[in-house]
């Protein structure tokens, strides 16, 4: 089920530790089985558990502990807005009100198309750079406002 | 102004092993493998240095390093807590993309000072751009032969490697790190045993913040006396300082500890709007809330803020304006605990769920009369009995808020609605 592609990432992680301790390289394999798929179904930690050789349960409490695993399918494209207090002070509340308007949808949703799903977040340690979004979890828009999140919810939905 | 670590390198060309060399990148290293310099003697510069820890904690350096075993025979590990998501907290990011090298060179001698022959910097989830720069970095460090086997002809060994998290404030605590690390539930381990003893795998293990790392390579070529010097008496060198929330130019600003706090608003453009400040938190959202007026006395040292009554933690300076309301803030930050809080430990895992629910419907005009008693009476059942500092952090913020803003507390209490009229206009709004 894992690409070769996917393979050779998880195989440069693994050698990253030793010998005997291949689990280590458990959380950087969903990242990559998650960019492979966009989320982790039961099927797809079943195969990093198989191909890292851990019993699937433990794979498991890995997808589950951590925010940014998608444990459901989170549309084409997941945004995440960081809410907590310094952002919270630089506009994020007022930030999100809009985008939540724009897309139709709240925190937890995807929108009807199945073009873009919206996450509340939790620090991201980027405070100085409030509002901050993330898109699908690894490119950061710093100091949002309506005009970035225009242009950028029109690259995302073409 | 002396800067050790950032000034000046607020520019993406100074990330790279190049230009880290022409600014005397490495010649630490080269300096005690080459002088030679004995482990002891690095340690020993390292504690002159009065370097404190500045993930958090403010511990010696130069004294953790003691605490790894000398003549352990087998696998000794560093590791650098570059897992940084306390709300105000976004120094260590500026430190990984622009100086990526400095911190890489400082593990390299912390793995020299304690017989470690490998390192692992443990990158928070959120910023997989700055974890990709740290790999080239690393890349580039190896290929240069700064890492890998006998380090620059000498008999020395040592490599280093990413890990990257994907989302978990808890893993900045460093036993949860190693769970982490290990390919688990990143869930607090109890102490002891200290990960000196017992850490990753098993193995005696040393776990700094990344400033604390990125400081030792100054510290080596400078001196530790000179880095001292650069601070005040217990307190050395320079610190950065997250500077968010209501002022002009939120960002990084690094200055000697000891600075005054007025100071360090200044730089950042002072208050935004030129409104009043209301009240301050001096060190991460886990540190207890200071007035306003209070903080524009204070200076920006450990000790001068612990004896304030809060603490300096991270050096995440989270600035309020006379426009916020205090108890939705404090909802913020519960809301922050409530979600991050592992689940192991009964009275965190319920107690943050508690205090949020409470501060909640005190924020939403539901609260009853005694809520403010009980959010003490949990906050003291939450804060000692738990097995990490997770609990304390969540405590420390409720107590130090209804503490110094009570009044605005019982206002909402009493009233059902805010006592800041700005701000209770646009909740309404809102609502």
């Amino acid at each position: 089920m894992l690409s070769t592609e996917s393979k050779q990432q998880i195989d440069r992680e693994v050698a990253k530790y030793p010998a005997d301790q291949k689990q280590s390289a458990v959380m950087s394999a969903l990242r990559i089985a998650q960019v492979q798929y966009g989320w982790l179904s039961k099927e797809v930690m079943n195969s990093v558990a198989e191909y890292l050789g851990m019993p699937a349960i433990a794979v498991y409490e890995v997808a589950t502990f951590y925010e940014m695993y998608n444990l459901k399918p989170m549309g084409r494209h997941k945004l995440t807005v960081c809410t907590n207090l310094p952002c919270a002070l630089s506009g994020s509340t007022e930030f999100c009100d809009r985008l939540k308007e724009k897309l139709g949808i709240g925190f937890g949703e995807v929108t009807a198309d199945g073009a873009i799903g919206l996450k509340e977040g939790q620090c991201f340690g980027a405070c100085g750079d409030a509002p901050v979004l993330l898109v699908d979890n690894h490119t950061m828009h710093s100091f949002m406002d309506e005009e970035k999140l225009d242009t950028l919810l029109k690259e995302l939905k073409s | 102004m002396t800067g050790v670590i950032l000034e000046g390198l607020d520019r993406d060309r100074t990330w790279s092993l190049e230009h880290y060399l022409q600014r005397g990148g490495y010649e630490a290293l080269r300096k005690i493998l080459t002088m030679p310099m004995t482990p002891e003697q690095v340690v020993d510069e390292v504690k002159k240095s009065v370097l404190r820890g500045r993930g958090g904690a403010g511990f010696p350096t130069g004294l953790k390093w003691t605490f790894m075993p000398k003549n352990y025979v087998g696998d000794k590990y560093v590791v650098c807590n570059s897992d940084e998501g306390e709300p105000g907290t976004f120094k260590d990011r500026d430190i990984l993309r622009y100086n990526p090298h400095a911190l890489i060179e400082g593990m390299i001698i912390a793995g020299y000072a304690m017989g470690a022959t490998r390192g692992y910097n443990y990158i928070h989830g959120e910023i997989w751009e700055v974890y990709q720069r740290c790999e080239e970095a690393i890349d580039q460090a190896r290929a240069a032969g700064f890492l890998g086997q006998n380090i620059l002809g000498s008999k020395f060994s040592f490599d280093l490697f990413n890990h990257h998290g994907y989302g978990a404030y808890i893993c900045g605590e460093e036993t949860a790190l190693l769970e982490s690390l290990e390919g688990k539930k990143g869930q607090p381990r109890y102490k002891p045993p200290f990960p000196a003893t017992y850490g990753l795998y098993g193995k005696p293990t040393t776990i700094n913040n990344t400033e604390t790392f990125a400081c030792v390579p100054w510290i080596i070529r400078n001196g530790g006396e000179a880095f001292l010097q650069l601070g005040k008496p217990n307190n050395g060198g320079t610190k950065i300082f997250s500077v968010s929330g209501h002022v002009t130019r939120p960002g990084n600003y690094e200055v000697p500890l000891g600075t005054p706090f007025s100071t360090l608003l200044e730089m950042a453009g002072g208050m935004r709007g030129g409104r009043k400040i209301k009240a301050v938190i001096p060190g991460g959202s886990s540190m207890p809330v200071l007035p306003g007026d209070l903080m524009m006395q204070l200076d920006m040292d450990y000790d001068s803020i612990s004896k304030a009554g809060s603490m300096l933690g991270s050096g995440a300076v989270i600035v309020m304006d006379e426009t916020t309301c205090m108890v939705r803030a404090l909802e913020r930050l519960s809301l922050f605990y409530h979600e991050e809080s592992c689940g192991q430990c009964t009275p965190c895992r319920e107690g943050t769920g508690w205090l949020y629910r409470i501060i909640h419907r005190i924020e939403h005009g539901q609260g009853r009369q005694d809520d403010l008693d009980l959010l003490h009476s949990l906050s003291n059942n939450i804060q000692g009995r738990t097995i990490c500092a997770l609990g304390d952090a969540a405590a420390m913020p409720v107590r130090s808020f209804v503490t110094h803003f009570r009044d605005e507390f019982e206002y909402h209490v009493t009233h059902r609605r805010c006592q800041v009229g700005a701000v209770s206009d646009s909740q309404e709004k809102a609502a």
